[in-house]
Formats: structure tokens, C-alpha cells, sequence
């Protein structure tokens, strides 16, 4: 340590020269997209709010996409990046599928999806980041399957449930409460729902049900069956269940304490 | 060394096109034919990895007939056009009419050129429409040229003898089971006249379907709904039988 503060002062780990960076890199903002497995399936949603700073710029935007027929794509980040993105990831697994007549597999078109993300961290470190949540129905292992990546595109399984975004830290806290491996595909979607709606509680950047206008968080469940969106009518139905047990207990469903 | 021969162009074209020709006619035969709710390809096929028929894009089909590799070559390059087109430009941009000229463009210049072989390939490119006037069926020969075709179309092997049969039969708006059973008939007719059997194991078939939810139309049609559809055309002959006892 002596020695090296006589001669090579840089080494010393306090005292390394880091590379200028460009202002604050912030976590992706203003979204929060939750994904959970069920017996037979998976579902993933998310909001429909986007912020530009204090201001909201969009109360209906769309960030739960189909990718194929077996899987979908949730994005938290800079939303024209990130439509850009989704849209090219759509095309890349059909593309792949007419011309090798097969589908990917689930993890194929997890790592394709990682590849494309990792060549946006250039753009990601000067602020313009796209993180996903990625879920799908493995055909193979008959299971709903979660990825979630991180702003280099390193992408890791999850087990039972996942959340991204400026709210994915309320969601997950509610979901870590709720969640349990036997759960229905009514339950999962409305878990998903009670996790949105914690996260909207605290989070400015994450919209809640919106009663009012009828924008309802857009939830998507992934079975053998393929990719199915629900409809406004069954989305307003879980938003409506949800409100009217919340107007007793505004912080929802209590847990048992031990 | 010996002074290489004069070939006229004409002689060199006319040998080019006999050889394609004659490549083609040695594959397996294929027939493309409209019924009531779209277009349905059928062909006689052994293979279960090695497909006759692919979907190009979602109204459009691709069938091809002759030397595997070459039109494996087209088929690809195919998919690449419309999947780049539609991705520049809109999904609605992407039509059998666009790619039928880039395959004619192409077959045309390997088929011209001197240096290459020609393709021994005939291929057709069918985009089926919201209503059976929208559908179109383009006929691909080996010289790039375009032949626009309507109600059915047969390729490869024994073309000519199958053509002359279907063309007497068919007629629009078919079931899926009628057209698929006149297909069948048509593919085992032999150029001497007689018939052989097809089971349904050697069976090649995909539709383009109008009436499918999803904007991709393009279905193969294999396992038992392909037996349902072939035995339900049986149910229909054996009814047929009982009410002409029934008359006498």
C-alpha cells in the first residue's frame, strides 16, 4: 500500500481515474411491468402511463406487446426506443419461423432478445435506456417462463414473479405477499392487477385503473393456448373487484403475520 | 484443340429451356386450387422435414415444383423480401403481386444469363383476398416469365395431364373437403390414364384461410384433421351410394 502510494498513487483503489460520464445515469422510468407464472401458463402486465419529468405526456401508452404466439414483451424505458425495439424482435422471431419452418425456442428468443438490448447501452448510458420483462409459454417444458434483463441485456430467469420499472420496487414487496405456486389464472391476473395497483400508490410514474376514462392496466396471459390479451370488459371487471374491496381497505389484502 | 461450335441464340435458349423443362417434369406434381373460404395446395409429398409449400407472408403461399435446392433458394429469399418490405414500409405493403415480379426478375436474369444453369424450377406465388374475387394466383415457369391463373393451377411432373382434369371438374366455391378430394383425384392420375392410390402419409397440404382470426392465413393441414377432411369426402360417396339403392 506504502509503496504504492509512492510510485503508482493511481492503483490505489480509491484514487482510479473513472471515465466522464454523462450526467446521472437514471433508472428506467415511468413504468412499472409485472410478470407471474401460474400452473400452465404465465401473465404478464403493465401500465399505461408515461411521464415526461413532472408531466404525464400519455395516459393510455401501450408497453405489453405479443412477441409471437407463445410469448410477449413488457418495456420499461424510453418508449419510441423501445416500440422500435419490439416491433424488430416481433419481426426477427417470424422471420426466423417462416424460414426454418420452427418456432425459436423460448430460450433462443430470450437471448435474441438480450443481444438487441445489449447493443443499445450505448444509447442506454446517455440516458436513452430500454429494459424488458420477458415472458413466454415454454411448449416444450409445458411452463410459463419470466426473463428479466438488466440495461446491458444480461438476462436472468425468475422464478414465480418478476416486476421492472420505477415502481417495480412496490410491486414486487406486494407481490411477495400475495404470490403463491398454486394460483389459478383468475388469481394471477388479478395479482397482477393488486401488484400494478401498489405500485401506481407510490410510484408517480405508474398510472393506476383509471375508472373514469376506462383505462385499465393491459394484462396478457400466455398459456398452451398462445398469447391472449384481455379484454376491457375482464380487465374493468378485476380493476372494479379490486376498487371496491380497497374503498374498506385502501393497502389491500392483508398478509397473516407469521 | 478444336474451334469450340456456333450455337445461335435461338438454338442456346431452346436447349436451355428443353433441360429446365425437362428437370421439372421429373419432380412431383402440385396443384394449387380455390375454394370457398381461400386457396389449398396439395401435392404428393413423402417427406415430413422437406416442404413443397411455405408461408412467404400473411396472405401469401409459395408452391414450387422441380430441383429442391433451387427453389429452397427462392423460398428464402422470398421471405426476406416481404418481411423487409413490410418492416420499411407497412405489413398492407406486401403483395403476391410484388413478389411474383422479384421471383419473374430474378428467374429471368439465371435463366437469360449464359453462365448459369437454368433453374429447374416452376413455382407459384398465391395471396388470398377478403373475398374470392380478391384472390390471386401466379404461375412462375422457369423463364421468368408471369402467368396470371384463376380457379386452378397444377405444376410439375405430369402438369398437363392433371391441368386437363381439374379444369373439367372444378368449379368455385368449393368445401375445403371438395377441393382437397378433386386435388387428390387429380394428383393419381397417371400420364397413361390410370390411377394409383395416395395415402394421406404422402400427402403435402397447407391453405391459405381467409375466415383465420389471426392476420397470418397460412395453415398446413396434417394428422387427423388431414384424415377427417379425406375420410369426410368418403362418408359423403358411401351416402351418395345408399341413395341411389334407395331409387331403384
Amino acid at each position: 500500500m506504502d509503496f504504492l502510494s509512492d510510485h503508482q498513487p493511481a492503483m490505489l483503489p480509491g484514487n482510479r481515474q473513472l471515465p466522464p460520464t454523462q450526467g446521472v445515469i437514471e433508472a428506467p422510468h415511468g413504468t412499472t411491468i409485472v410478470a407471474v407464472t401460474f400452473p400452465g401458463g404465465v401473465v404478464l402486465a403493465g401500465d399505461r402511463r408515461a411521464t415526461m419529468g413532472n408531466v404525464i405526456a400519455q395516459r393510455d401508452i401501450e408497453k405489453v406487446f405479443p412477441a409471437d404466439e407463445y410469448s410477449a414483451v413488457g418495456i420499461a424505458g424510453t418508449a419510441g426506443l423501445a416500440v422500435e425495439m419490439v416491433k424488430l424482435f416481433q419481426l426477427e422471431l417470424e422471420h426466423f419461423e417462416k424460414v426454418e419452418g420452427a418456432q425459436l425456442s423460448l430460450e433462443g428468443k430470450a437471448n435474441r432478445l438480450s443481444t438487441m438490448i445489449r447493443s443499445n447501452l450505448g444509447m442506454a448510458m446517455q440516458g436513452l435506456a430500454v429494459v424488458p420483462l420477458f415472458a413466454g409459454f415454454d411448449v416444450d417444458r409445458g411452463i410459463g417462463r419470466i426473463f428479466s434483463y438488466d440495461v446491458t441485456g444480461g438476462r436472468s430467469q425468475e422464478l414465480g414473479y418478476a416486476a421492472t420499472g420505477s415502481g417495480s420496487v412496490f410491486a414486487r414487496g406486494a407481490m411477495k405477499k400475495l404470490f403463491h405456486d398454486q394460483l389459478t389464472e383468475d388469481e394471477a391476473t388479478t395479482l397482477v392487477v393488486q401488484a400494478l395497483y401498489d405500485a401506481a400508490d407510490d410510484d408517480s410514474a405508474t398510472g393506476g385503473p383509471d375508472v373514469a376514462r376506462r383505462i385499465y392496466p393491459i394484462v396478457t396471459v400466455i398459456t398452451e393456448d398462445g398469447f391472449r390479451r384481455l379484454t376491457d370488459d375482464e380487465s374493468s371487471e378485476i380493476a372494479r373487484s379490486i376498487l371496491e374491496r380497497r374503498l374498506q381497505q385502501p393497502d389491500g389484502p392483508r398478509a397473516a403475520l407469521l | 484443340m478444336s474451334t469450340p461450335f456456333y450455337v445461335s441464340p435461338q438454338q442456346a435458349m431452346a436447349d436451355r429451356a428443353e433441360y429446365a423443362r425437362k428437370g421439372i417434369a421429373r419432380g412431383r406434381s402440385l396443384v394449387v386450387l380455390q375454394f370457398a373460404d381461400g386457396i389449398v395446395f396439395v401435392g404428393e409429398n413423402p417427406s415430413r422435414a422437406l416442404h413443397k409449400f411455405s408461408e412467404i407472408y400473411d396472405r401469401i403461399g409459395f408452391a414450387a415444383a422441380g430441383k429442391y435446392n433451387e427453389y429452397e433458394n427462392l423460398r428464402i429469399g422470398g421471405v426476406r423480401y416481404a418481411d423487409m418490405r413490410g418492416y420499411t414500409y407497412d405489413r398492407a405493403d406486401v403483395t403476391a403481386r410484388g413478389l411474383a415480379n422479384v421471383y419473374a426478375q430474378t428467374l429471368g436474369t439465371i435463366f437469360s444469363s449464359a453462365a448459369e444453369k437454368p433453374y429447374e424450377v416452376e413455382l407459384v406465388v398465391a395471396e388470398v383476398g377478403d373475398t374470392p374475387d380478391g384472390d390471386q394466383i401466379y404461375r412462375l415457369p422457369h423463364d421468368g416469365s408471369i402467368v396470371d391463373e384463376h380457379g386452378s393451377v397444377a405444376v410439375g411432373g405430369n402438369a398437363e395431364t392433371i391441368s386437363t382434369y381439374l379444369d373439367q371438374r372444378h368449379r368455385d366455391g368449393m368445401t375445403l373437403a371438395e377441393a382437397l378430394k378433386l386435388a387428390v383425384q387429380s394428383l393419381s392420375r397417371d400420364t397413361n390414364g390410370s390411377e394409383r392410390e395416395i395415402p394421406a402419409e404422402r400427402l403435402e397440404v397447407a391453405v391459405l384461410d381467409r375466415t383465420r382470426p389471426q392476420a397470418r392465413k397460412f395453415k398446413r393441414i396434417v394428422g387427423r384433421q388431414l384424415s377427417r377432411l379425406l375420410e369426410g369426402e368418403n362418408a359423403d360417396t358411401s351416402s351418395e351410394e345408399s341413395d341411389a339403392d334407395d331409387e331403384e
